[in-house]
C-alpha cells in the first residue's frame, strides 16, 4: 500500500479506526486535540462514534462503558488531562476492561506548557491509577510507529484484558511523516463473552466490577491480574538496539528523544567515540534483560530523555548498577540538538 | 384452586438484602425490577450501579450490571448505550453521587438527551460512609459532617434535581416520586416504568427522582423515617411530573 503523507495525531485516529475502533470520546487539549477533530470528520463517515465529552474524567467512564459493553474504545489526552484520567484508569484495570488511552504529553507540572515533554513517565510506568497494578505502555518515534503502535494497543488489550498506553509526545503528534495504514475494513476482533451487552436469556448475567469486599477475594483478583502481568512480560517486551555490538557508551532514550540521539551517536563514531543507542519500545514491561546484556560491555551508560531523569533508576536496576548511569535531559518543553547529546556524550554523560 | 397474585419480580435475584432495616432502597429494587418484567427486557439490559449504598445493586438485578465509580454513571451509561443504542441502559444513583460528585456527568446527559434512564435515591444523606451531608440535606438537617444543622450560610442550599433537570432541552422525562405510602409507591411504580418506556421509544433522557428513607443514619425508627419523608422532605422536594415530553402526564 502507498504511503500517505499525515500528521502523527491523524495517524493515530485512521489507524484506530482502521484497526476496529468505533468509539472515540476525548476533550480538547493541546498538543492532541488533532485526534478528537478528525475522529468527529470520520466516525459519522464508518458508522462509529466520536463524542466529545463534558470533561477528562466523563471521557475515561465512557470508555469504561463501552469497553464494558464489548466494543473497541479510545480516548486521548496530553498530560494535564492524563492526571484526570487516572481514577477512572484504575477502574478499568480492576475491571479488567481493554481499551487505549493515547498520552501526547505536554510541558509539566501544572498547566505547563504545551511544547513536547516526557514528564509522565513515572505516571505512565509506575502509578496510572491507584492500586496494585500496571498499564502496558508503548513509546513510538515516528508517525509510523504511531500509527503501527495503535494497532498493536488494541491487540494486547484485548489479549490480557488490559488498558494499553500508547505515550508520545507534543513533537510526534504536531509532526508530518510518510506512513503506511493497516487496510480499511479488514479489522478482526475477538468475540467478548463477558462484555455487558445484554444476556438475552442465553447465558448467566455478565457483571463488570472492580469493588470486593471481601479482601481474599480481591487479593484473588489482583493475584489473578499479576500472573496476567507476567505474560505480557514473557511475550510483549520490545526494544531497538542501535550501534550497541561495541559500543563503549550506550546510550538509552525512547520516543522522540532516541531519534536525536541517533544523530547523535553517529555524530560521536564520526569523532572515534563507540557510542550506541538502546531504545526500549516497551516503557512497561521495561526489556531489562535486554538491557542487561550490553552491562558487561559497556563502560557506562547514557540517560536521555526530557525530563529530569524519570526513566534513571529503571536503568540502574535493568543493569543491576554494574556500569554507570549518567543522565542528560532539558525539561519543561525545551528539546535538545543532537550537538547537546554529543557534548553530554563527549564529557561522558555528566549531567549539565 | 390458588392462584399467586404477589411474587419477587423474575428480573430481582433471590438473595438475601444487605440494606438496613426500614431502608426503602428495597422497595424501588423492586419496582425497577418489576417494570423491566413487564416491559420484557431483562435480556438486553444493562444496569450502572455506582458508588454508594446501592453499589452493590449488582447483587440484586438479574440482567447485566457494571458498577461504576462515584458519580460516573451517566458517562457510563453513555459508553454502553453509544455501543449499544438499541438496548435498554438504567443507571441507580445516590444524591451524593449523582449531584455532588457526579453532577457534570448528570447534568451533561440531559443536555445530551443520552437516551437512558436514570433511577435517582434522594435520602438526603450519605448512607453508606455513614450519615454524611448530602447535597440534598434539608436546611436544618443533622447529620455527622453539619452536626449542629445544615445552614445555608456554611454548607449551601439543597440542591432540587427533577426542577434542575427540567430546564434541560434533552431531557424527555423528569418525575419525582415517594415510597413512603403505598399510594406514593403505586405512582413510583408508574413513573419508572414510564421511564423505561421512554427510553426504548428512543425519546431521549429520562430520570426518577424517588424520596427515599434512611432510618439508621437519620436515627428514626423505620415509621419515624416515612413520616420523615412526608413532613419534611415533601414540602421541600413536591412530588410530580416536571417534564413530559410526550404530554401525558404534563399536566398532573
Amino acid at each position: 500500500m502507498a504511503k500517505v503523507l499525515m500528521k502523527g495525531n491523524e495517524a493515530i485516529a485512521e489507524s484506530a479506526i482502521r484497526h476496529g475502533c468505533l468509539h472515540y470520546f476525548g476533550y480538547p487539549i493541546t498538543p492532541q486535540t488533532e485526534i478528537a477533530e478528525y475522529m468527529a470528520k470520520r466516525m459519522p463517515k464508518v458508522g462509529g462514534v466520536c463524542l466529545q465529552a463534558e470533561s477528562e474524567v466523563a471521557a475515561i467512564n465512557m470508555v469504561l462503558g463501552a469497553a464494558s459493553a464489548g466494543a473497541r474504545a479510545m480516548t486521548s489526552s496530553s498530560s494535564p488531562g492524563i492526571s484526570l484520567k487516572c481514577e477512572g484508569i484504575s477502574y478499568i484495570i480492576g475491571s479488567d476492561l481493554p481499551c487505549l488511552i493515547v498520552n501526547i504529553q505536554r510541558g509539566s507540572p501544572g498547566l505547563g506548557s504545551i511544547q513536547p515533554s516526557q514528564q509522565d513517565y513515572y505516571q505512565a510506568t509506575k502509578a496510572l491509577g491507584h492500586g496494585d497494578s500496571q498499564v502496558p505502555v508503548l513509546a513510538p518515534s515516528s508517525v509510523q510507529e504511531l500509527a503501527d503502535f495503535t494497532g498493536l494497543a488494541f491487540d494486547i488489550g484485548d489479549k490480557y484484558r488490559t488498558p494499553v498506553m500508547l505515550l508520545a509526545d507534543g513533537a510526534l503528534g504536531q509532526m508530518m511523516e510518510p506512513v503506511e495504514l493497516a487496510p480499511e475494513g479488514q479489522a478482526v476482533l475477538p468475540e467478548k463473552p463477558w462484555a455487558a451487552n445484554g444476556h438475552e436469556f442465553k447465558r448467566k448475567r455478565n457483571i463488570i466490577n472492580s469493588l470486593y469486599i471481601q479482601p481474599d477475594e480481591l487479593e484473588k483478583t489482583v493475584l489473578e491480574r499479576y500472573k496476567r502481568y507476567e505474560q505480557i512480560e514473557a511475550n510483549e517486551i520490545r526494544y531497538e538496539n542501535y550501534m550497541t555490538e561495541d559500543a563503549d557508551i550506550i546510550l538509552v532514550s525512547y520516543g522522540i528523544t532516541s531519534r536525536i540521539c541517533k544523530t547523535a551517536v553517529g555524530m560521536a563514531r564520526q569523532k572515534g567515540i563507540k557510542a550506541g543507542l538502546f531504545r526500549p519500545i516497551t516503557l512497561w514491561p521495561y526489556p531489562k534483560k535486554q538491557l542487561l546484556a550490553l552491562a558487561d560491555q559497556a563502560k557506562k551508560f547514557l540517560v536521555v530523555e526530557l525530563n529530569m531523569g524519570q526513566m534513571v533508576d529503571d536503568v540502574k536496576v535493568s543493569i543491576e548498577s554494574k556500569k554507570p548511569v549518567c543522565f542528560f535531559g532539558r525539561t519543561g518543553g525545551m528539546m535538545p540538538s543532537p550537538g547537546d547529546v554529543l557534548k553530554a556524550i563527549e564529557s561522558e554523560g555528566g549531567a549539565r | 384452586m390458588s392462584k399467586i397474585v404477589f411474587q419477587r419480580p423474575k428480573a430481582l435475584c433471590d438473595v438475601p438484602t444487605h440494606y438496613c432495616p426500614g431502608c426503602t432502597h428495597g422497595i424501588v429494587h423492586r419496582l425497577v425490577a418489576q417494570a423491566i418484567d413487564d416491559l420484557g427486557v431483562e435480556g438486553k439490559t444493562i444496569g450502572i450501579a455506582p458508588v454508594g449504598c446501592s453499589v452493590f445493586a449488582y447483587n440484586y438485578f438479574n440482567c447485566d450490571m457494571i458498577e461504576a465509580a462515584h458519580g460516573r454513571a451517566p458517562a457510563v451509561a453513555t459508553g454502553v448505550k453509544r455501543v449499544l443504542p438499541d438496548n435498554v441502559v438504567f443507571t441507580y444513583q445516590g444524591d451524593g453521587d449523582l449531584i455532588a460528585i457526579g453532577t457534570a456527568e448528570t447534568v451533561h446527559v440531559g443536555a445530551r438527551g443520552e437516551n437512558i434512564t436514570i433511577i435517582f435515591i434522594n435520602n438526603a444523606i450519605y448512607g453508606m460512609t455513614g450519615g454524611q451531608m448530602a447535597p440534598t440535606s434539608l436546611l436544618g438537617q443533622k447529620t455527622t459532617t453539619s452536626p449542629y444543622g445544615r445552614k445555608k450560610e456554611i454548607q449551601g442550599n439543597p440542591i432540587r434535581v427533577c426542577e434542575l433537570m427540567a430546564t434541560l432541552d434533552g431531557t424527555a422525562y423528569c418525575a419525582r416520586v415517594a415510597v413512603d405510602t403505598v399510594p406514593h409507591i403505586n405512582e413510583a411504580k408508574r413513573a419508572i416504568k414510564k421511564a423505561f418506556q421512554t427510553q426504548i421509544d428512543k425519546k431521549g433522557f429520562s430520570i426518577v427522582e424517588v424520596l427515599s428513607t434512611c432510618p439508621t443514619n437519620w436515627g428514626m425508627t423505620p415509621k419515624e423515617a416515612l413520616d420523615w419523608i412526608r413532613t419534611d422532605m415533601i414540602p421541600h422536594y413536591p412530588l410530580g411530573v416536571y417534564k413530559d415530553i410526550t404530554g401525558e402526564d404534563e399536566a398532573k
